[in-house]
């Protein structure tokens, strides 16, 4: 055998006996210590921040949700979400964006008519809407609405629950969390978190 | 307004990595310089089989990382095509050839580009064996072959680079384990998830069903970022609330992401024995890096294009928590980066804003780099720039003592060559084998029109440079793209390594030559403005037709 050949071959068995370890330790080893750790010290976190209303989880409260009926039509007294290219909406098993770029014509359409749909929805002038009512999330699965928006809807939820603006737009200040270090990202009002306030069942 | 946060946000980003980069690029230098072996290294190095005191010349250390390559690519396509065996596989079947294959590559030359949509494709014991292994190991060769070239500069007349299975071994022992444990915890606090569940069912409070995924996520999200890395555990990547749930641990994972890239021209400065050498460099690259993160965030706060402009903000494909300006953030320092992490979609950026992290690719990633690749970029571009600095004023082209002769000047100019010439004819050939331009058309590309190209431009630049960014409307999970960015990704990672290497062993031969009034003193303002322009110009002449093509052409139009 030539020496480069058997050479070679010697450190193909190293780096055989290389990746082998490594995937012991790091594969195994560091991933079952965090998780280990996560299981003990942070089990709420590690387990998905789940939400649980009379012991049974209805949700989580970092992963969005839709609130429409069967047919995909808004619920009224319920706070939407913002629109969602996860599967059919806020599919848990197929985050996704849109990806539809800036001059897309099916893009420029869905947000003409998500315009409308809210305008009617609301009873607000189509070009007033904030933008994260008519955009896509990154995700699809964005918890998360602007306060804008939330402050948009409190008329109608209001209406649809007998309550008053006043207390409705109480939750959502309430609910409204600024910016991390009074800087960081943008101020947000968690959808999930309200609409359970609303109601009542804040779990 | 927003822009004040923007600024306030990059303000936060600057005092931390201003904070860290000493120590740690010290710790770093200590940790590839140090004769001492610890108990548990000698241990691991008996079971492997090597002698951590034998030093390699450049072929055997080449060889070395080839052949770790190879076995590692072996393994990770191994470990797909037997998924549905292997514990937690969560019922998913084995992963296809030509997937596996483009996979496999993928991992392993620290791209982390993804054909396949994870929470479809890949169970937990892939993930955490396989993907994850190598999040570890593919950064710690770019360490390694780095570190291999700083010596090359340091050492004189010698024939060797150090031991390149030493190196990898510190890397990962001394250097990204710890810190990965630690951000590891610090994700988690921050709601990051860390489990074995599954996919759990629950009713919403409308009524509905919703699937609410699980993973041992933690773990791998802190690899992801720190070995520049990028791979999600879920199809949107650090967009995923479960991956990236506030807007302080998107901040801290560009922390992650950017910290040993800007931390290593310190290493450099140490090694080499003078640190002013290392602040020329982090000077270059932290005005790189700024430049990408203004233009992106000022397009995207423009936020020009018809979408953006009826919806009132370019908030399509982004998140509320992060808003406009972190998405910016994250997403030039992800491609100034070898990362290709995103916390938003690119493709559904303004024209001008999707074009910057194109370009910072472009740049060949240096601004500042993937880990160990940004700093064996850079230092090929400084060859470059003394060796021009020299046909200009009349130099002679030396830098760091060492003679820049007609041998290193034909290996750094290859190296500047190698990444362009893939990704132009990657893209070329898209479109020019009639059969391939019919499928990429009709299945891949997912928005019509120029930006359709753009798509393509984007998928072989992030391939050939191995950033993994992409943007991702287009259907790149079919046999030409899988099989194309495949060979893209290997050759754009290992030719410029098989460079680099031979520019460090014929470095490494050379005795030191005396500083003279002839030399260009490369530890100076001057010297870091001109490798900055050649840095832009060398890029900027290359690329510029295909930009004005894409991007340039939706922008403008």
């Amino acid at each position: 055998m030539p020496s480069n050949v058997r050479s070679t071959a010697r450190t193909a068995w190293v780096a055989v006996r290389a990746t082998a370890v490594f995937t012991l330790v790091l594969g195994l080893g560091y991933t079952g210590l965090i998780t280990g750790v996560g299981a003990l010290a942070l089990p709420a976190q590690a387990n998905g921040s789940l939400i649980e209303v009379d012991g049974e989880p209805v949700g989580s409260s970092l992963i969005g949700q839709s609130f429409t009926d069967a047919d995909g039509a808004a619920l009224p007294e319920y706070f939407q979400s913002r629109p969602s290219a996860a599967g059919d909406g806020y599919d848990g098993g197929a985050s996704s964006g849109s990806n539809l770029g800036p001059e897309n014509e099916d893009l420029i359409a869905a947000i003409g008519d998500r315009q409308a749909a809210i305008s009617e929805l609301d009873g607000v002038p189509a070009d007033g809407i904030p933008a994260d009512a008519v955009t896509a999330s990154g995700s699809g699965l964005d918890p998360h609405i602007s306060p804008e928006y939330a402050r948009l809807q409190v008329p109608r939820v209001a209406a649809a629950r007998g309550m008053s603006e006043d207390e409705v737009g109480r939750l959502v200040d309430e609910h409204t969390v600024g910016r991390d270090l009074g800087v960081i990202g943008s101020p947000v009002v968690n959808v999930l978190e309200l609409n359970l306030a609303l109601d009542g069942l804040e779990g | 307004m927003e822009v004040w946060f923007g600024i306030a946000q990059v303000a936060i980003l600057v005092v931390v990595l201003a904070l860290v980069h000493r120590p740690l690029g010290d710790w770093m230098a200590r940790v590839f310089t140090s004769a001492h072996d610890t108990r548990v290294e000698r241990g691991l190095y008996r079971v492997v089989g090597v002698d951590p005191r034998a030093e390699q010349t450049w072929t055997v250390y080449l060889r070395s990382v080839l052949v770790f390559s190879a076995v590692g690519v072996l393994a990770l396509y191994l470990l797909q095509r037997t998924q549905q065996f292997l514990p937690y596989a969560l019922g998913l079947p084995a992963v296809p050839e030509g997937l596996a294959f483009n996979t496999a590559i993928s991992f392993v030359t620290n791209t982390n580009w993804q054909s396949y949509s994870p929470e479809l494709t890949m169970g937990y014991t892939v993930q955490l064996a396989g993907l994850m292994v190598q999040n570890f190991v593919s950064a710690a060769v770019g360490l390694a072959v780095a570190v291999a070239l700083v010596r090359g500069f340091a050492r004189r007349r010698t024939g060797t680079l150090g031991n390149f299975w030493v190196d990898v071994n510190r890397a990962v022992w001394r250097l990204l384990l710890p810190l990965s444990i630690v951000s590891a915890l610090v994700l988690l606090a921050g709601g990051v998830v860390q489990n074995f569940a599954g996919f759990t069912e629950v009713t919403t409070i409308a009524g509905q069903t919703q699937t609410i995924p699980g993973g041992p996520v933690a773990s791998q999200e802190a690899i992801k970022l720190l070995g520049t890395n990028g791979g999600g555990f879920y199809n949107v990547n650090s967009a995923h609330p479960f991956e990236d749930p506030t807007a302080w641990t998107s901040l801290v994972e560009v922390v992650l992401l950017l910290v040993i890239p800007f931390s290593l021209p310190r290493t450099f400065g140490r090694m080499v024995g003078d640190v002013r050498q290392g602040y020329v460099i982090l000077g270059v690259m932290g005005v790189l890096w700024i430049a990408g993160v203004a233009a992106t965030m000022a397009f995207e706060l423009q936020g020009a294009g018809t979408a953006p402009e009826l919806a009132g903000g370019a908030l399509e494909g982004k998140e509320a928590r992060f808003g406009i300006p972190l998405s910016a953030i994250f997403a030039a320092s992800t491609t100034g980066t070898s990362t290709g992490a995103v916390n938003a979609m690119h493709d559904s950026f303004t024209a001008f804003g999707g074009m910057v992290p194109l370009i910072n690719m472009m740049l060949g990633e240096v601004a500042p780099g993937g880990v160990g690749s940004g700093l064996y970029g850079i230092l090929v571009l400084a060859v470059i720039a003394v060796f021009i600095a020299g046909l200009l004023v009349g130099r002679t082209p030396e830098y760091l003592g060492k003679k820049i002769g007609p041998r290193e000047i034909k290996l750094a100019s290859l190296y500047i060559l190698v990444t362009p010439a893939i990704v132009l004819a990657g893209t070329a050939l898209s479109f020019a084998i009639p059969g391939v331009r019919a499928d990429v058309e009709s299945t891949s590309i997912w928005n019509p029109g120029v930006h359709g190209l753009s798509e393509v431009v984007y998928a072989f630049t992030s391939a050939a440079n191995n950033n993994g960014s992409a943007f991702a409307g287009l259907t790149a999970n079919t046999p030409w793209f899988n099989t194309a960015l495949g060979v893209a990704m290997l050759l754009g990672r290992f030719l410029p390594i098989v460079l680099v290497l031979a520019l460090a062993g014929s470095l490494a031969k050379q005795d030191a030559v005396p500083a003279t009034a002839g030399t260009l003193p490369t530890h100076r303002p001057l010297y870091a403005g001109l490798l900055t322009g050649v840095a832009v110009i060398v890029t900027a002449l290359t690329y510029f037709p295909v930009l004005a093509l894409g991007p340039l052409a939706e922008g403008l139009s």
